[in-house]
């Protein structure tokens, strides 16, 4: 019998509930320090969270962990993050990452960041932090908006998406290509794992993992630069229904960056 | 282990300065006259176990420092004018973050007062900032900036010029204990992940295991601290000025030339003293309010168009009458080595303004 003034319940779900159950019980998943956020329901970026988490968890890493983090929605969830954290500026994450490593050689650095802020404000920094084959893990969440600011046009948003500044689309002739930021780190030495995932589904959701956790052992082996890019939904920023976030992401998105491994042991993958 | 004295370069003072002082992070991108210092860096910090990064610019060079300062290590960067000019953004945002930085300013010249002691960055904030007058006292406040920067848990300038970085004096370096100081237990060293205590350090006032920020707690917190700082960390040097009738105000290299050439004055019987502000921030106000008492005039030496002049005017608030002798001088590089740097010349327009004639305004040439 599960008894519903217990906060630490787990309700069993092999047999029909016994009465109206909103949700399998109060406790935290690891790595937790609030059951709440502020990002808007569909958003892609708490799923990716939960994995960059259970994957240091996974790892056990998360005494040995430092995470700098850029400026973007993805900033809210700082809040209920239970790992050391640098908040850097907009675009600035790898370089406080890469001081931080230098310092802390022990531990698991990775950068949180969005692709306003790490292919718009920051390429330059990704770019060389990569190519100096600095030991530290660069995470990007890419909606190909700035979701923060209200769906605006960034250096990934794909040829004829919407966005608030390409109202009608985006325009190769007008706002120009979008860049395959994975694609063009993964032809960089210095890098040793390269891979994007998608969390449009839950097969991608396990695969972003999957490819977290080789990027966090690439980097705890000594290997150089790792990436993992994670195609995150953002409805709000795309004007589109909360329910089309997915399918959106997969064949719009999707279709244009690719999700797969690009690089692994410093080796690229050819496609 | 008190060390030999021997001549060195400013540039290699400094660095061997901040290393005597715990310093095992630096990061820099090259510009004059600042270049000799990221140099003596990269040769000096791997072989103490630290690392020097020769970044890919003066953003990224900051925002290195920033890194492996909010570990709890002692980390520095640097650069010049249009250098530190990039690097303004994450100036104001550290100082909010509260990260113990220091930041060496080897300036073409005098001309970025403004930059250095009201910062060009967004926001409410001011930094600390330290003028040394020549190599020697190069060396102390380099560590006395460390020292600061850790007590405050705020960023440290170092406001040096052409001449402190390429001039060689005889100095010893040895480690100065400045005091005691707190645990860095704000420090992110990584090791409270999944205890429920674990730190965000950043610039934002945000909380952790809360929703939203207390802006009003976090904005109090810094300004108490600002005040506390202009309490406690103000610093000077006032020379012969009891009995003057003309107060010369200069900073940095430059109050060395007034020096000489107050000498020459006295030896003609003119009663000169020289006020030479130390901290430019906090600036040195009630002190140099004491010192200007019974003056007839205050006389500002600096190597630009008047900068440094607004904080003496600020600091005298009309009682003594305030006049410019300085002006822009400059070589044709814009380093700064310029013909104010004369103490003859310094003398002449002291002369003036002790007799009350007009000095010349503008360029020096
Ligand atoms: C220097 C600077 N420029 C602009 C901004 C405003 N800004 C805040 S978040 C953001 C966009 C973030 O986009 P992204 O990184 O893609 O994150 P998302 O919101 O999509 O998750 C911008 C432009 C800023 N904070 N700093
Ligand atoms: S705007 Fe987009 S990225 Fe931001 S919280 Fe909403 S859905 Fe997520
Ligand atoms: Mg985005």
């Amino acid at each position: 019998m599960t008894d519903p003034n217990d906060p630490l319940r787990v309700i069993p779900t092999d047999a029909p509930p016994i009465g109206a159950c909103r949700k399998t019980g109060d406790s935290l998943p690891p790595l937790t320090l609030m059951g709440e956020h502020d990002l808007c329901p569909g958003c892609g970026e708490p799923l990716a969270l939960r994995q960059i988490l259970d994957a240091i968890d996974a790892m056990d890493m998360a005494q040995r962990a430092i995470g700098t983090i850029g400026i973007g929605c993805y900033t809210a969830l700082t809040s209920l993050m239970d790992i050391d954290l640098i908040q850097a500026l907009h675009g600035r994450a790898p370089s406080v990452a890469t001081g931080a490593k230098r310092m802390r050689p022990e531990t698991l650095v990775f950068t949180l960041q969005g692709d306003g802020d790490m292919v718009n404000e920051g390429l330059q920094e990704v770019i060389h932090t990569a190519a100096r084959g600095e030991n530290v893990t660069c995470i990007l969440l890419n909606n190909g908006v700035f979701g923060e600011t209200g769906g605006h046009m960034t250096a990934t948003t794909v040829l004829g998406q919407r966005t608030k500044n390409s109202i009608e689309g985006r325009d190769a002739g007008e706002h120009g290509f979008p860049i395959l930021i994975g694609d063009l780190l993964a032809r960089l030495e210095g890098t040793a794992y390269c891979a994007r995932a998608s969390v449009h589904d839950a097969k991608g959701v396990a695969r972003t993992r999957r490819f977290l956790d080789r990027a966090f052992e690439s980097q705890m082996k000594g290997q150089g630069f790792s990436f993992v890019e994670i195609l995150t939904m953002c409805p709000t920023g795309w004007f589109l229904p909360t329910a089309e976030g997915p399918d959106y992401l997969d064949q719009e998105l999707g279709a244009i960056h690719e999700v797969g491994e690009l690089k692994k042991d410093g080796v690229l993958i050819e496609s | 282990m008190p060390h030999e004295r021997r001549l060195m370069e400013g540039s290699e003072a400094i660095a061997e300065a901040a290393i005597a002082a715990g310093c095992r992070f630096f990061s820099g991108y090259p510009m004059t006259p600042f270049t000799e210092v990221l140099e003596c860096f990269a040769k000096r910090l791997p072989e103490e176990g630290g690392a020097c990064i020769n970044a890919e610019s003066e953003i990224e060079a900051i925002g290195q420092a920033w890194g492996a300062a909010a570990t709890g290590a002692r980390a520095a960067t640097g650069s010049t004018g249009q250098g530190l000019s990039l690097m303004q953004e994450s100036m104001s945002e550290i100082t909010r973050a509260e990260i113990p930085i220091v930041i060496f300013n080897m300036a073409r010249g005098q001309g970025d007062y403004f930059q250095a002691t009201r910062g060009g960055g967004h926001g409410d904030y001011r930094h600390i900032v330290l003028s040394p007058q020549s190599v020697g006292e190069a060396v102390d406040l380099t560590q006395l900036a460390f020292h600061l920067a850790d007590k405050w848990r705020h960023p440290v300038v170092i406001y040096g010029d052409y001449l402190i970085a390429h001039t060689a004096e005889a100095v010893g370096i040895e480690a100065i204990d400045y005091g005691p100081l707190p645990e860095k237990e704000w420090a992110v060293d990584g090791s409270l992940g999944g205890t429920g205590r674990s730190r965000n350090v950043n610039p934002i006032g945000m909380e952790k295991g809360s929703k939203g920020i207390d802006p009003n707690g976090f904005w109090q917190k810094l300004a108490d601290k600002e005040d506390a700082i202009l309490d406690a960390e103000q610093r000077y040097e006032a020379v012969d000025t009891e009995d003057a009738d003309l107060l010369i105000v200069a900073f940095g290299t430059l109050a060395r030339f007034a020096r000489a050439a107050m000498r020459d004055l006295r030896a003609e019987g003119l009663k000169v003293g020289l006020f030479r502000p130390i901290s430019l921030w906090p600036f040195p106000k009630e002190a140099l309010a004491k010192a200007a008492e019974g003056c007839k005039r205050v006389a500002v030496l600096e190597q630009n168009a008047g900068q440094m002049i607004e904080d003496v005017q600020l600091s005298l608030l009309g009682a003594v009458p305030v006049v410019p002798i300085g002006g822009i001088s400059t070589d044709p590089a814009g380093f700064g080595i310029g013909a104010l740097l004369d103490s003859d010349l310094i003398a002449g327009r002291a002369r003036d303004a002790h007799a009350g004639r007009p000095v010349p305004r503008g360029v020096v040439s």
